[in-house]
């Protein structure tokens, strides 16, 4: 008998990259996804249930489907997105439901993968060039975000505690870069002036998309507990990203920053948030090599997931999105999964 | 954040209860498309280079840096080097990475306050020049994982923000952080004594108002500036001859890695290096018959 997923945060990038990833794994049987809105990628046979965000009826879908592993994508990193107040929700209130669900007696679930950030130890003067999993921040959290992820953190280890008989795995993602994703970093190395702040030329750290599902799919398939930091190898000043991105720097004041910031969102150039705008004056470096030794190999270096950005982005200026948009059907989804008339080779 | 216990078999509904192990491939190693050469610290050798470039007029013709037993700091391996620390701006961390990376070819990390990251333009060619945050984290992976040279000075921004009658009388070197480091690590240190940075840019008078105004260490009046005027003299230093001198390497009886080193330890070898930085300065001094001649 194969795995039992469940996948929250279907309709957003992340969630639909990982449902397609894993419905291509004969080891997993069946995959439910959860959103708030319709998937926005083709999938075969993850039968998707429309939820509110806080996944109140969570507790109920786990008894119904009795998943044995659950995969938390829908955590918002991006704060450009939407507002402080909808991203706790999400993030916060979210997490709380799904770990009631899955800790609930007689519970199925025996894994917890989730999807969290490097944003948990922030960017500040007084950090170490690299972080390992078991230090914090040196700063408390200025934004909204950070401290929604670190509340998140706080109830998985709290979870992790109560219910020694569930894995939890938990990833901090650094800076994601890749040929699909968009990010408040994409989008400002897809701007012709890229902005930088005067001065500064911080080292950053990315990992690839790619990279982003085979650690999920690796972490899924070994039921890997702990924490761990995921991001390519090295790091590379600003500059120098910009430089492989073939674009020069348009440098902000390093003081009052945010003011300039905001006139740049103003005028609807850019939004750089506060947690974008500490990156670009101190930069970050996570300690990758906890995951190396439980055996995951990289595919990007840091420098090796920018050109696989600048790659895709000069294909989508020649030829635009190359990937065509997918649009959910209910009926024609329920279709094909459950309609008799339809063959199916594996049963 | 403490992490998670390292391992936990969970039993699976179907019975089969171990965990799988990672596969092991052996995949080539990723390609790394980088163009720059700014190392993991931020150093880059090429403006090293430059940097070298442009300092050894000053240093083999303003300061006139001699060595004295450069043979003491090892041609490879991690070692600590500990140095006594002054002048305004402190010119003795340039002529020690200088005279180590022209003579000897290895690369110096010089460590100091998080305070320079901060700081627009100064920070970045801090960290390109081979200047690393004292972080006992970033230590350690220079001295234990990399094996590289780092040079600290114990007394932090106490040594240059000594006034001139106060000059050649080291502080307390901190809590003795440097030493702990250096046992953890399994590295020897280096005490080096430094001769002439004193009289390079002496401070007349120190005003703690102006200095918390600007979030500053110490706001100096210097010698400079009443010489050369507060343009110039904020920059440039008097042409007092440098002496250096390497002292015998200290190599520590205890393991690496351990978690913690007794306290007293720490201290008792802590003040033993000071003593001996000290005393090697006093000697030093009275051997020499001009600041600027030597």
């Amino acid at each position: 008998m194969g795995k039992r997923v469940l996948i929250t945060g279907l309709g957003a990038f992340w969630g639909g990259r990982a449902a397609l990833a894993l419905e291509k794994d004969p080891d997993v049987e069946m995959i439910v996804g959860l959103d708030t809105i319709e998937p926005k990628v083709e999938l075969e046979r993850t039968e998707y249930v429309r939820a509110d965000q806080s996944y109140s009826i969570l507790a109920r879908i786990v008894e119904a489907t009795q998943v044995d592993t659950i995969l938390h994508t829908f955590l918002e990193m991006d704060s450009t997105r939407m507002s402080g107040r909808k991203l706790h929700e999400i993030n916060v209130i979210g997490t709380m439901n799904l770990l009631a669900a899955a800790g609930a007696p007689g519970s199925s679930v025996r894994h917890i993968i989730v999807k969290s950030s490097t944003l948990v130890y922030g960017a500040n003067q007084s950090d170490p060039a690299w972080f390992r999993e078991e230090m914090t921040r040196t700063a408390p959290p200025r934004t909204r975000v950070e401290r929604s992820i670190i509340e998140v953190e706080g109830y998985l280890r709290d979870f992790a505690d109560d219910n020694p008989h569930v894995v939890v795995s938990l990833l901090r993602f650094s800076n994601v870069l890749g040929t699909d994703i968009t990010t408040a970093l994409s989008r400002a190395l897809e701007m012709p002036l890229v902005p930088s702040i005067l001065g500064f030329d911080p080292q950053v750290q990315f990992t690839e998309e790619d990279d982003v599902i085979r650690t999920i799919e690796f972490v899924m398939a070994n039921r890997i507990p702990g924490i761990f930091n995921v991001a390519g190898d090295g790091k590379l000043p600003w500059s120098e990203v910009v430089s492989i991105c073939g674009k020069r720097r348009l440098p902000l004041t390093p003081v009052g920053t945010g003011t300039v910031a905001a006139l740049l969102d103003l005028v609807r150039a850019i939004d750089l948030p506060p947690e974008v705008l500490d990156l670009l004056r101190y930069g970050r470096g996570v300690d990758n090599r906890r995951l190396k030794r439980a055996g995951f190999q990289y595919h990007y270096t840091s420098a090796g997931a920018v050109e696989s950005f600048v790659r895709a982005s000069r294909l989508r200026k020649t030829v635009g999105n190359s990937r065509p948009e997918y649009h959910y059907e209910r009926d024609v989804e329920n279709f094909f999964r459950h309609s008799p008339a339809v063959v199916r080779e594996h049963e | 954040m403490p992490s998670m216990p390292a391992k936990r078999v969970a039993e699976r509904t179907t019975g089969a209860a171990l965990v799988p192990l990672p596969r092991v491939t052996n995949e080539a190693e990723p390609v790394d498309p980088r163009i720059g050469d700014v190392d993991e610290w931020g150093r880059s050798e090429h403006i090293r280079e430059l940097a070298r470039m442009l300092y050894e007029p000053l240093y083999k013709y303003w300061f006139r840096a001699e060595w004295e037993g450069l043979e003491k700091i090892p041609d490879n391996g991690g070692a600590l080097l500990v140095a006594n620390h002054a002048a305004a701006i402190p010119s003795d961390a340039p002529v020690i990475m200088h005279g180590i990376e022209k003579e000897l070819g290895r690369a110096v990390y010089g460590m100091a306050d998080h305070f320079f990251k901060g700081i627009p333009v100064v920070g970045t060619l801090w960290s390109r020049g081979g200047g690393v945050a004292a972080d006992p984290e970033n230590a350690y992976r220079l001295l234990r994982e990399q094996k590289q040279l780092a040079l600290v000075f114990p007394e932090g921004s106490k040594g240059p923000g000594k006034t001139y009658g106060e000059r050649y009388q080291l502080r307390r070197f901190g809590r003795g952080g440097f030493v702990e480091i250096a046992m953890r690590s399994g590295v020897p240190i280096v005490p080096i004594a430094v001769v002439g940075a004193e009289e390079s840019m002496p401070i007349l008078a120190k005003n703690a108002t102006l200095a918390k105004m600007f979030g500053l260490p110490y706001f100096p009046l210097t010698a400079n500036v009443l010489a050369f005027g507060p343009l110039l003299g904020g920059l440039l230093y008097f042409p007092a001859k440098f002496k250096l001198r390497v002292l015998d390497p200290v190599y520590f009886d205890v393991p690496a890695d351990q978690e913690r080193y007794s306290k007293s330890m720490v201290m008792d070898e802590a003040d033993q290096i000071r003593i001996r930085i000290q005393d090697a300065l006093y000697d030093m001094l009275r051997k020499r018959t001009s600041v600027w001649f030597g």
